[in-house]
């Protein structure tokens, strides 16, 4: 099963898989964002309880959900990195920081502004809306730890021990803060249950979910990219490829 | 010690490819090189402080550092003494507490009298249980170099700038010792920017700065 | 096993020698607590109900501030080089390293508490669950907090960033600890509570020496 990864090691045949993949991934996530989009807001029914207001749940969810998936991803690859010591590995963990810190922003923000006209108030000490927040810190932390190393990639080794121990730490902190929030609020507070979604309001959110997965991804594969040809300015292929970028250009 | 194609990248800056020499007993490899060629990077390496990006270091034929073997795994290097920069000596701590205590880590049997004799080849005398941090630099370096004295089961000696703040005598007392060493079969790796005045065939390895 | 013991005594009594900087987190402790009563008023039952947060609290942060000594001086002198090389296992080393760091920095606030439970009108079942709390959960801060000490250690920028990486990662014992204070506040049962923290602690007993080391390692290269 290592045999095809085992080239993508090598930097510059991961480069060239990432510039294979990146057209794919951008063209469709975002041909699903607008679709999703247009959809969700125009076509499919307001909701009886909370009106048109719960539109914005197209954006929170799938943002919602790909922070967590980001993590992972991170994560995964700071594991591969540390235990078949594959520079590119580190190099993509790198990569997953910023989007993933990025998107749980996005939650954390859509999430407060749908907490307004539900909950009256922009924000709420709610058992989820306090992991995005810690889980913000933690994509935040990784990636100040890597930042704040010279050396590229001595950074990028401490930043994966940091995602490791976090990806630990993630459900205890996760199930702390639930049992927490209950504890201090109980049932005092409308919680908002996942309801069976009707298939026309299902339809908009899958196709805005997969539309912001594929474009995470292709974000992380450029900013892959981004990071090989960083890290790498002075080996011969990348002059090369700079050469031939010069030429084509002119 | 065998060294098989080594790649030492840092800060992004590569340092030296594909390095490939060997140390055999009772050879005395001296590394020069202008500063940042790597000498000490490649010492830290042949140590087994750090890693190299690529290559293997053989030693006793087991393979220490190669770019796949987890950093965790440190391997056995009871008999290489390793003086660097840094030279490991705590400065709250006496010259003898320190020795004593680099000693126990090291699983070496020694007696107090044994470490005052050492102490006193260096002209260390009187200043055995003075906190370090009253020390001269000179005689801070004596202090870290009196591990040499002390590892009666050393194969190989790793010396960074080993001759650095030692004056006319601890030139020629250090000088000395790596001799007697050399001739007993012990290997010697080191740095140094003066010119070497120990009377024993050297071979010599140049390090370029690469940009 | 030798080297293990000599590398106690060492840390024991190198710290013995420090012991004015030692008391700088203790210090910083006792002033963060007395600060809250001057800030929310001194009502005692506020107090009370505050108590237990504000006494955690101040145990991270304080925790956090004597943390960075932690490999400093050993990295600095090049100690820590000479000890991976000795040979020993250097997982071992990291948790000799961190028991000391624990008895010298930790252990004496905890010593001190009953001052705390003074200041902050502590009821008597809650002073005890605090101590438990204490002594269960601070070695859990010790043992994740040395993984980021020693990964920051070759950086001179070690503070805002140890606290960035880890008050996050504290979260869980600070919930767990306060909320066993609360509960003993109530004279209910708290030994669920102290039960999840004493298993965190076996956890990150058995993993962090390992993450320890490695961060040491990768402090060298």
């Amino acid at each position: 099963m290592w045999k095809w990864l085992h080239p993508y090691a090598k930097t510059e045949r991961a480069y060239q898989l990432c510039q294979r993949l990146l057209p794919w991934f951008t063209l469709s996530g975002l041909v699903l964002i607008v679709v999703g989009a247009i959809w969700a807001l125009a076509f499919s029914p307001a909701d009886y309880q909370q009106g048109d207001s719960y539109r914005i749940f197209h954006i929170h969810v799938p943002s919602a959900i790909l922070s967590k998936s980001l993590y992972m991803g991170m994560a995964s690859a700071a594991f591969v990195g540390l235990v078949w010591q594959i520079k590119t590995s580190f190099m993509s963990m790198v990569a997953f920081a910023p989007v993933g810190a990025a998107i749980t922003f996005i939650s954390l923000i859509t999430g407060a502004a749908w907490g307004k006209p539900m909950w009256g108030t922009w924000w709420e000490w709610d058992a989820r809306m306090t992991s995005q927040l810690v889980l913000l810190f933690l994509f935040l932390g990784v990636m100040a730890l890597y930042k704040a190393f010279d050396d590229k990639e001595q950074g990028s080794k401490a930043a994966a021990v940091m995602a490791i121990v976090g990806i630990i730490n993630l459900p205890i902190i996760h199930y702390s803060v639930e049992w927490w929030n209950t504890l201090h609020q109980g049932a005092t507070l409308l919680k908002l249950e996942k309801p069976s979604m009707p298939v026309e309001m299902l339809l908009p959110f899958l196709v805005s979910l997969f539309g912001w997965s594929f474009c995470c991804v292709s974000i992380v594969l450029l900013r892959i990219q981004n990071e090989i040809i960083s890290r790498e300015l002075k080996r011969p292929w990348v002059i090369a490829l700079a050469n031939q970028q010069v030429k084509n250009s002119s | 010690m065998w060294v098989n194609q080594l790649s030492i990248t840092k800060r992004d800056r590569v340092l030296f490819d594909n390095l490939t020499f060997s140390v055999d007993a009772g050879q005395l490899l001296y590394i020069k090189g202008p500063n940042g060629a790597g000498k000490t990077s490649l010492l830290r390496v042949l140590a087994g402080l750090s890693a190299a990006n690529s290559g293997d270091v053989i030693m006793n034929s087991t393979n220490m550092s190669s770019s796949e073997a987890s950093p965790s795994h440190t391997p056995s290097v009871s008999n290489t003494v390793y003086f660097g920069h840094k030279l490991g000596i705590n400065s709250m701590l006496s010259p003898v507490e320190n020795l004593q205590f680099w000693c126990q880590c090291s699983e070496i049997t020694v007696t107090k009298n044994q470490i005052y004799d050492v102490l006193a080849k260096l002209s260390l005398v009187g200043l055995e249980d003075v906190p370090v941090s009253n020390l001269s630099a000179g005689q801070q370096r004596r202090t870290a170099l009196a591990r040499f004295w002390l590892q009666p089961n050393a194969s190989l000696w790793i010396m960074d700038e080993p001759f650095t703040a030692l004056d006319v005598e601890g030139v020629s007392v250090l000088s000395e010792h790596i001799h007697q060493f050399l001739c007993k079969g012990g290997a010697v790796i080191m740095t140094s920017h003066q010119s070497l005045d120990i009377a024993y065939p050297t071979t010599e390895l140049q390090l370029e700065y690469r940009h | 096993m030798s080297g293990l013991i000599a590398l106690f005594k060492r840390d024991l009594s190198v710290a013995f020698q420090q012991r004015s900087e030692l008391m700088q987190p203790i210090l910083f402790f006792v002033l963060v607590v007395s600060l809250f009563p001057l800030g929310v008023g001194p009502e005692s039952a506020i107090l009370q109900k505050m108590g237990p947060g504000v006494i955690w609290v101040a145990a991270i942060l304080s925790s956090l501030l004597g943390m960075e000594r932690l490999f400093k001086d050993d990295f600095q002198d090049g100690s820590l080089e000479q000890i991976i090389l000795s040979g020993m296992s250097l997982p071992a080393v990291a948790l000799i390293k961190v028991l000391v760091h624990w008895l010298t920095s930790i252990f004496p606030l905890i010593l001190l508490s009953p001052l705390w439970a003074l200041f902050l009108y502590l009821s008597e079942p809650m002073y005890w669950a605090l101590v438990w709390t204490l002594l269960l959960g601070t070695p859990i801060l010790s043992l994740i907090g040395a993984i980021a000490v020693g990964l920051t250690v070759g950086l001179n920028k070690g503070g805002v960033l140890l606290a960035l990486l880890l008050l996050p990662m504290f979260i869980p014992v600070l919930i767990f600890a306060t909320a066993a204070v609360e509960s003993a506040s109530l004279d209910l049962a708290y030994n669920g509570q102290l039960a999840i923290i004493g298993a965190m602690f076996l956890f990150s007993l058995a993993l962090a020496p390992f993450a320890i080391a490695y961060a040491l390692r990768v402090s060298q290269t």
